[in-house]
């Protein structure tokens, strides 16, 4: 059998699928912070904590009142986005007219109370969520075993993607809210209640993280730290794909999932590593980002 | 602003004659782990809450003694833990460092101790190397190391038929001294080492290193890895078929709280090595049913229940020479025999090891056990003259 780098093809391709699942993760919570920066202006740090909290919801609705993984994949989304709404309702909004410093600081902060908060209650190891039956198992693909499970993370984690690119691209909502960011003032003129459109941005890219969160839950253990540890890794792909592009979050998100995956293989104590590698070098050729417009 | 010169002059005055007296002893105490991350569970405020529990028990206050406790968090850096040693033991007059999990952080809290002249009782952290290369007269290694590990889960899984391995291995101290310990336990007992992956430390996603222990073709891949790590790997071994398609996992480090996060339906059948377990005998049950009640109903991993041990240890040694004396104790703690009812009867080596037996365990079926927190069955016991690294093996300068 024939090699490719020293690596059997079989064992590549396998490695580059497992590169594409963990893509998916950093495609939606990147895809999440981009809305957010491009129609808020506000950097959101508090994503890692939602995406636990999305987890944790997912968690709480199955142990405390018996409802499933399908219904939690929705639910726990809508209900996490809620707080969201109330973080920018209540603090966030006073924050908009000022430097991009406050906001960080601010969600920075809520992120680390949130952690603690659900660190004292449930403690460090994580809670076991189960994968749900429909899901469970896997196909033998000849050159590897793929979990039902995982295959279902990259489809589901590619039509959320599409979805909100082609709302915020190709329909009128979409036009709104890309007006809004240009011209608020403007927009409001025409009858369109810019403050509330801002509240709901918001809330849905909080929703995204929490989505992303409740499809990590049977993966990796539900545990506090889970979004501090992957928040890092999703603020880079997002400066590497430039900040507030949509397309570019997305594409970014995937291609570094694929990035790491090799790395895993050729280099395996670089993987950590490996994307804060490309961030200097995109930086430094490219300093808006590969889909970032120069302002 | 009168009143607090008065206060302060008060104060000053006690202080002296507490000095005058010369007879009263003052301790304080540092517990220093992880209380934020992947090791919080296994130490954290477990570990602040036994040695609270060891004050009590050995009734500090009823003698007379002051003794202090103060925790921090070292976040598992070692830069961390070395800039809270220093302020401790320079600024805080603190006399004693326990539990440090995490090799690295450990290691680099062995050596200020050791140039500052203090007392280091270690539980947490599970590197060979704290009694064997850099050993030191300061410190005493308590509850288990990795060639205890090694010997106990890596000899056992050998003569169970697991002949050739391939190992998954956090990048750092630990995790190498752990590979080294278990590498050399497999090789003694017959068995080979096929391979070996690091993984960069700490890790949520273990699929791409665990297909390549599956692409090994090895009978046992040896996890040697801890906490969150370990709980991820095991996780994701089953959800990618690897443990249904024959291939075993060798938990190298596995705790209580890590098999109750997992659950028995993805952990049964795991084989482990412990130094305590809380339903192993009467007294474990009792104290272990006292911890739970300060600790939000969770049961002590065998690290807290060290740090209980080790601390009462440390106080007889105080009482039998009456100073605190860092130097003094520690020569005191290894002539004194150890006693005490989490881990029997045992000695301290003049490398600064504690001797007590090791169990191995299996993780129960979910029908076997009765609810939570029983979760072990009892495979083996390994006498203490048989489960740690020989004296002269270790290469201590200490050892004569």
């Amino acid at each position: 059998m024939f090699e490719l780098l020293g690596i059997p093809p079989q064992a590549l391709f396998g490695q580059l699928l497992l590169g594409l699942i963990n893509g998916s993760f950093y495609a939606i919570l990147s895809l999440g912070l981009a809305v957010i920066f491009g129609l808020l202006n506000i950097i959101n740090f508090t994503h890692g904590a939602q995406y636990m909290m999305g987890a944790f919801v997912a968690w709480m609705l199955l142990n405390y009142i018996g409802i499933g993984y399908w219904w939690a994949l929705i639910l726990a989304p809508v209900a996490v986005a809620i707080t969201g709404i109330v973080i920018e309702r209540t603090l966030l909004q006073r924050l908009y007219h000022l430097d991009h410093l406050y906001g960080l600081l601010l969600t920075f902060g809520l992120a680390l109370i949130i952690q603690g908060l659900f660190r004292n209650y449930y403690g460090s190891s994580g809670l076991p969520y189960t994968i749900p039956p429909v899901l469970a198992g896997g196909f033998n693909l000849g050159f590897m075993f793929l979990p039902t499970y995982r295959g279902w993370v990259v489809v589901a984690s590619i039509l959320v993607c599409f979805a909100t690119w082609f709302v915020i691209e190709k329909t009128r909502l979409g036009a709104y809210l890309r007006a809004a960011t240009e011209n608020p003032e403007m927009v409001n003129a025409f009858g369109i209640n810019v403050p509330r459109l801002v509240t709901l941005t918001y809330g849905f890219g909080v929703g995204l993280a929490a989505f992303a969160g409740v499809l990590a839950a049977p993966i990796y253990s539900v545990n506090p730290n889970m979004g501090a540890d992957i928040i890092i890794v999703v603020f880079a792909v997002v400066v590497i794909g430039g900040m507030g592009s949509i397309l570019g979050a997305i594409v970014t998100g995937f291609g570094l999932g694929l990035v790491e995956g090799l790395t895993k293989v050729f280099y395996p104590e670089a993987s950590a590593t490996v994307i804060f590698i490309i961030m200097a070098i995109v930086l430094l050729i490219k300093p808006a980002g590969l889909f970032g417009r120069t302002a | 602003m009168r009143f607090k010169h008065t206060l302060v002059a008060a104060v000053a005055i006690m202080a002296v004659a507490g000095q005058a007296y010369g007879q009263e002893i003052s301790i304080k105490i540092g517990v220093m782990n992880d209380r934020s991350g992947l090791y919080a569970d296994l130490t954290g405020e477990g570990s602040a809450v036994a040695a609270r529990m060891a004050m009590e028990d050995f009734d500090t206050a009823g003698k007379g003694w002051n003794v202090e406790i103060v925790s921090a968090d070292h976040q598992n850096k070692p830069d961390v833990a070395s800039t809270i040693a220093r302020q401790w033991y320079d600024e805080e007059n603190v006399d004693v460092i326990v539990d440090v999990p995490t090799s690295s952080a450990a290691l680099a809290v062995n050596q200020i101790t050791r140039e500052k002249d203090k007392v280091f009782l270690v539980s947490g952290a599970a590197s060979s190397d704290l009694t064997g290369a850099q050993c030191s007269p300061n410190t005493v290694h308590w509850t288990y190391d990795t060639w205890a590990l090694a010997n106990g889960t890596g000899t056992a899984m050998v003569a169970s038929g697991g002949k050739t391995w391939f190992f998954l291995t956090a990048d750092y101290a630990f995790g190498h001294a752990l590979e080294r310990d278990t590498s050399a336990a497999v090789t003694a007992a017959g068995g080979e080492v096929l391979g070996a992956v690091r993984t960069p430390f700490p890790g949520q996603d273990f699929s791409s290193f665990l297909l390549q222990a599956q692409a090994s073709g090895a009978n046992v891949i040896g996890l040697a890895n801890a906490g969150g790590d370990t709980i991820n790997s095991i996780k994701q071994a089953s959800e990618f078929g690897i443990t249904q398609a024959g291939q075993k996992l060798g938990g190298l480090l596995v705790f209580i709280t890590d098999v109750h996060a997992l659950g028995l339906e993805t952990a049964q059948g795991l084989v482990l090595t412990e130094s305590f377990y809380w339903d192993r005998n009467d007294e474990s049950r009792a104290w272990s049913k006292r911890f739970a009640e300060n600790h939000n109903g969770n049961m002590p991993t065998m690290i807290q229940a060290g740090v209980y041990s080790s601390l009462l240890h440390y106080f007889k040694a105080i009482e039998a020479i009456g100073n605190t004396d860092a130097q003094a104790v520690v020569a005191k703690m290894k002539e004194l025999p150890t006693s005490d009812e989490l881990f029997g009867e045992g000695e301290i080596r003049a490398d600064g090891r504690k001797l007590h037996d090791m169990y191995l365990f299996e993780v129960k079926k979910p029908d076997e056990s009765k609810g939570p927190w029983d979760y072990y069955k009892l495979v083996n016991e390994i006498p203490a003259a048989q489960a740690f690294r020989p004296l002269a093996d270790g290469g201590c300068e200490l050892v004569k």
